[in-house]
């Protein structure tokens, strides 16, 4: 079966192209890109992406699925669909489930669960440390056996220096990145950042240096032992300007942000919604403008979601006790087009942190859209006009602040290696 | 002017008109509270509950009798006798009240943000009786009527608060509420206890007490929040009471008529030596008297009016 995509304008910015290209899919995989592309055959089916930007799917590296364990929150199912749904060919699985994945067979129970149900690609991240406890090493190499591309205790830093040392240094024999949560968990005792909005509010607060001095630490860890090390979910100017300067001097560091901390600040939780509960939290437009700032520069490598669905009931209780996260993947897409349209991020260097760099960081073949590689690309449209409402997520989770939102830019087809597994069926006919 | 809000869940939202109101609304019900029989009709029908998650004695007290002066029903459920210790969520249990339509429900929490919920599933008042370091609306108004009444005004006038600032509703609340106003607001203690950035709200920091008080017209101090860890931001309340425990020296260095207030519970030797708090500048009982006729003014502009 070969599929036809026809009149859009492709962009792959792996392969610096940028125009009105024809793609070309036989099975699984990409046969041919060029201008105008006739196939002359029954068999080939062809779709219509006039109007439209044909891009390489996007990868993110740091979402939770909830399964195994909190299949009332998420499964590999729910999750995925909602993925494919916001663009999303591949997610990186992080391994706080019940039981964690700290071990080959949970790593085999997500791979296996991802193949048979999932409508995208699961990589899992394996935990640094046996149940996320920070106390010793998972057995990390037959996890990698498994198929884990990544470690993380994420949810947590690793508070023992001398084990994430280890954990470092270690991973080293498999090439895959460790994952780091910057957290000092002495300071980080509060709901919401520590700012003018805890002042009026008198929630507890965690201070941006609860961040920051994690951020110093571990990029000094992994340079002593000459370790990639990736800083997940960076929320604060400090850690943006410290990641800056350190890259400079040592090459194997990399960082994402999510949505949330390019679009939102701490004023959002003023009202108490906890939906606006997020870890790291909600930092100050001082923070947010350096987080867009160090995406523009570079200094911010990816865009990830930290897709964190939580159950109804867990977010709809007081400010204190309610669960941290925000549902991502349905809104990631259209939040970060947000930053095209506001003149911040060029369209090309957005595809590239939700999509080259992800694929980069984690060695993977997608990324890009050349022929033999696999037809893991999106159909999206930069301009069409939409509301979000979280009744209509595909995520199990209807956690966002972002309800009501009226947005520019959405996901009309995700194609997973050649297979359709979204379209917008009002907009992309078959 | 015509009150308009359903609920009072803190003084941040309250414009300077309103609070004015309030007051002038509660100098007409302080009379009731001194006549032999206290008691007037107005609110005769009304059935208010107090929720309190939190011990209270003057609040709690205080609202009770307030809503009795005024002839409404009362019923008060506090933490250990509510269905919270069978594991009901603070929801559900405001969702069950409600069933049994009350019109107004004062609610007492730990938890910042607890009235809030409260007032968006409920058709009746939600009055704010504290949650946690966040707001403590009718504290703030008595003590502005308190200090109205004791100068006269409340345009400049400088206050200095003293004390654990950073888990404080009472400061909170006064601070969004006399901003409103030409006051200067100085808060003084230990910089454990005050905020960073405490400046953007419109007040002055200056860690040390004996500079804080000079000539200050109102002295306001709080207790150390031990609920709220309060205890861990000072070596011991011995050095504490040494370094910020208002003494007759403070009082000394204030304005002649300065008042000193405290909204309660006091920690007698701590924060407050004997000699002060029952000295003659202290209004700390006047305060507990005017809480009355405050809360019998909320309660009447919010539950009073007409449906």
């Amino acid at each position: 079966m070969k599929i036809l995509i026809r009149g859009g304008r492709l962009i792959d910015p792996k392969n610096d192209l940028d125009g009105k290209f024809d793609i070309l899919i036989n099975g699984a995989t990409i046969e041919k890109i060029d201008k105008n592309i006739h196939e002359a055959s029954d068999k080939i089916k062809v779709i219509d992406a006039s109007n439209h930007i044909i891009a390489p799917g996007l990868i993110d590296i740091h979402a939770h699925l909830r399964e195994p364990g909190y299949e009332y929150k998420e499964t590999i199912r729910t999750g995925t669909r909602a993925a494919a749904k916001g663009g999303f060919t591949t997610v990186v699985s992080m391994a706080n489930t019940a039981p964690v994945n700290d071990n080959k067979s949970v790593t085999e129970f997500i791979v296996e669960k991802a193949r048979s149900e999932g409508f995208c690609r699961v990589l899992p991240c394996g935990a640094i440390t046996r149940g996320l406890k920070g106390e010793e090493l998972s057995e990390i190499g037959e996890m990698y056996e498994a198929g884990i591309v990544a470690l993380s205790d994420d949810g947590k830093s690793v508070k023992d220096a001398g084990l994430l040392r280890k954990a470092l240094e270690y991973a080293k024999l498999f090439s895959i990145p460790v994952i780091s949560h910057c957290e000092d968990e002495t300071l980080a005792k509060g709901y919401v950042h520590e700012g003018l909005s805890s002042l009026i509010s008198g929630l507890e607060a965690t201070p941006s240096i609860a961040e920051e001095i994690i951020v110093e630490r571990d990029i000094a860890l992994a340079r002593y032992v000459e370790a990639p090390i990736h800083l997940t979910h960076i929320s604060t100017a400090g850690s943006v300007e410290i990641i800056g300067k350190s890259k400079k001097k040592y090459k194997k560091i990399t960082c994402d942000t999510c949505p949330h901390y390019f679009t939102l600040t701490d004023e959002a939780t003023l009202g108490f919604d906890t939906n606006t509960k997020v870890n790291p939290p909600l930092r100050s437009r001082k923070d947010m403008e350096a987080i867009q700032e160090g995406l523009r520069s570079g200094i911010i490598d990816i865009i990830a979601t930290d897709h964190a669905p939580h159950e109804f009931t867990s977010k709809d209780m007081e400010f204190d006790i309610a669960s941290f996260g925000i549902s991502g993947f349905e809104t990631a897409l259209a939040l970060s087009l947000k930053l095209t349209h506001d003149g911040l991020l060029p369209l090309k260097a957005l595809i590239q942190k939700l999509s080259v760099n992800p694929a980069k960081l984690l060695n993977l073949p997608s990324g890009e859209l050349s022929t033999g590689k696999p037809a893991d690309l999106i159909i999206f449209n930069t301009d069409i006009k939409w509301t979000i409402d979280k009744e209509t997520f595909f995520s199990k989770g209807k956690n966002t602040p972002f309800h009501g939102w009226k947005l520019k830019g959405k996901n009309l087809l995700t194609m997973v290696g050649g297979k359709i597994v979204y379209r917008d069926t009002n907009i992309i006919k078959s | 002017m015509k009150w308009s809000k359903k609920d009072l869940l803190g003084i941040r939202e309250l414009s300077k008109e309103e609070i004015l109101f309030i007051l002038d609304t509660a100098d007409s019900f302080k009379d009731i509270s001194k006549r032999d029989i206290k008691k007037v009709p107005t609110l005769r029908g009304k059935t208010v509950i107090t929720l309190f998650y939190e011990p209270s004695t003057r609040t709690r007290t205080s609202f009770e009798i307030a809503a009795k002066r005024l002839s409404a029903d009362t019923i008060n459920i506090s933490s250990s006798t509510s269905s919270y210790v069978k594991g009901e969520t603070l929801k559900d249990t405001a969702r069950n009240l409600e069933s049994m339509r009350p019109d107004a429900i004062i609610i007492r929490h730990s938890m910042p943000g607890a009235p809030h919920m409260l007032a968006g599933i409920m058709d009746s008042s939600v009055i704010n009786g504290g949650d946690g370091a966040h707001e403590h609306p009718t504290q703030a108004l008595l003590d502005l009527y308190t200090m109205r009444e004791k100068k006269g005004r409340i345009d400049g006038l400088k206050i200095v608060i003293v004390g654990d600032i950073a888990h404080s509703r009472v400061a909170r609340s006064n601070i969004f509420a006399l901003r409103h106003f030409d006051t200067e607001i100085v808060c003084s203690g230990p910089p454990t206890m005050i905020p960073p950035d405490i400046e953007t709200l419109g007040v002055k920091r200056e860690y040390d007490i004996n500079k804080a008080v000079q000539g200050a017209d109102v002295i306001m101090m709080l207790r150390i929040q031990k609920e709220r860890g309060g205890n861990s931001l000072i070596p011991s309340t011995k050095e504490y009471s040494t370094l910020f425990g208002l003494k007759k020296e403070h009082i000394e260095k204030a304005k002649k008529d300065v008042i000193v207030m405290h909204p309660g519970p006091m920690n007698r030797g701590i924060e407050i030596t004997d000699e002060v708090a029952d000295g003659p500048y202290s209004v700390i009982l006047d305060q507990v008297e005017n809480g009355v006729a405050v809360r019998m003014a909320v309660l009447y502009l919010l539950t009073g009016r007409e449906p």
